[in-house]
């Protein structure tokens, strides 16, 4: 047997959060920011898999849809993922200080101003 | 005068401390079928457009197109999308809608907070885009309805698909070939400007 091409992966996806379908208590957005933390560093030896590239990627700030086409898993399971690496400050959230209606007008302004200058 | 520090924070690379954290916003790019949807993004995003994954819910789970009905978890609905970082604080990210109609909670979620959204028409194919004006007017959501002009050419003029789309006349109207990036920008302005309108009659 030749071992230089990975096996596929086949851990049914709901396994790799122990068997939770709903993200506790959080509904994260798409466009959710996530930072790896400095105790997401340190502790990333001892966590698995999963974890561990969440640490890594998000050592820059990626959205919640990013992990989720990176890690090549569904955003139900990224949600789960990221809400438990939160509780445990591995990992940190962006502030969204807009509501659902949308950003306020001083965000769509600047907003305005950073694409004229794009 | 705009500052920019378009230098990213290159030199403090091995800094992990949390400065302020960028915010997160997002444009939903909507249309029919081919209507140049992922073109648009691409011909934008800093990154190749990514796509992401979601499962269907229950409730949107019905007929596929094989005929059958399907009840398997499994069922995922793919989204393509980039991103655009605009400065340390601002990530704009751009969303394109599934394609089929029936992923309507998708289309809740990706709308849920949004600046606003830019709806792609092929003028050869104007009523694929009816979907998209008739959701974004109902959930209040600000759009662009932009004409794309393939090879250049357009079908027919803004003020006859205007007309054609019955569209409310605060909405913009543009033309854009999907492909440029000038172009792409310019309808995002023209988005973020309508969207600054809409806020200021709101009081």
């Amino acid at each position: 047997m030749n071992d230089a091409t990975p096996a596929p992966r086949f851990v049914r996806q709901f396994a790799l959060v122990k068997g939770r379908a709903r993200s506790v208590g959080t509904d994260l957005a798409l466009e959710a920011l996530v930072r790896t933390t400095d105790h997401g560093l340190e502790r990333r030896p001892a966590l698995g898999r999963d974890q561990q590239r969440v640490i890594e990627l998000c050592q820059e700030s990626i959205s919640i849809a990013e992990i989720g086409a990176h890690l090549h898993v569904h955003l139900g399971i990224v949600r789960v993922l990221v809400s438990d690496m939160v509780a445990h400050n591995l990992v940190a959230l962006s502030s969204s200080d807009f509501d659902e209606t949308g950003p306020d007008l001083r965000t769509l302004e600047r907003l305005l101003d950073e694409l004229e200058t794009l | 005068m705009s500052s920019r520090h378009s230098e990213q924070a290159g030199g403090t690379a091995t800094s992990t401390k949390p400065a302020v954290m960028a915010k997160p916003l997002k444009v939903v790019v909507a249309g029919g079928f081919a209507a140049g949807k992922t073109t648009f993004v691409d011909a934008i995003s800093e990154i190749v457009p990514l796509t992401t994954e979601a499962p269907m819910t229950n409730l949107s789970v019905g007929i596929d197109n094989a005929g059958e009905v399907t009840t398997k978890t499994t069922t995922t609905v793919a989204m393509d999308f980039g991103r655009i970082t605009l400065s340390e604080s601002t990530m704009l990210y751009l969303f394109g809608t599934p394609g089929q109609d029936r992923f309507w909670f998708m289309w809740d979620e990706l709308s849920k907070g949004a600046v606003g959204a830019i709806v792609m028409v092929d003028t050869r194919r104007l009523e694929d885009c009816f979907a998209a004006i008739d959701y974004f007017d109902q959930k209040k959501l600000p759009y662009v309805v932009a004409l794309n002009t393939f090879d250049g050419q357009l079908a027919h003029d803004i003020d006859e698909v205007r007309d054609a789309l019955s569209i409310d006349p605060a909405v913009p109207v543009v033309a854009v070939d999907a492909r440029e990036r000038g172009s792409t920008k310019q309808a995002l302005i023209k988005l973020v400007q309508h969207a600054i309108a809409r806020r200021k009659a709101q009081g």
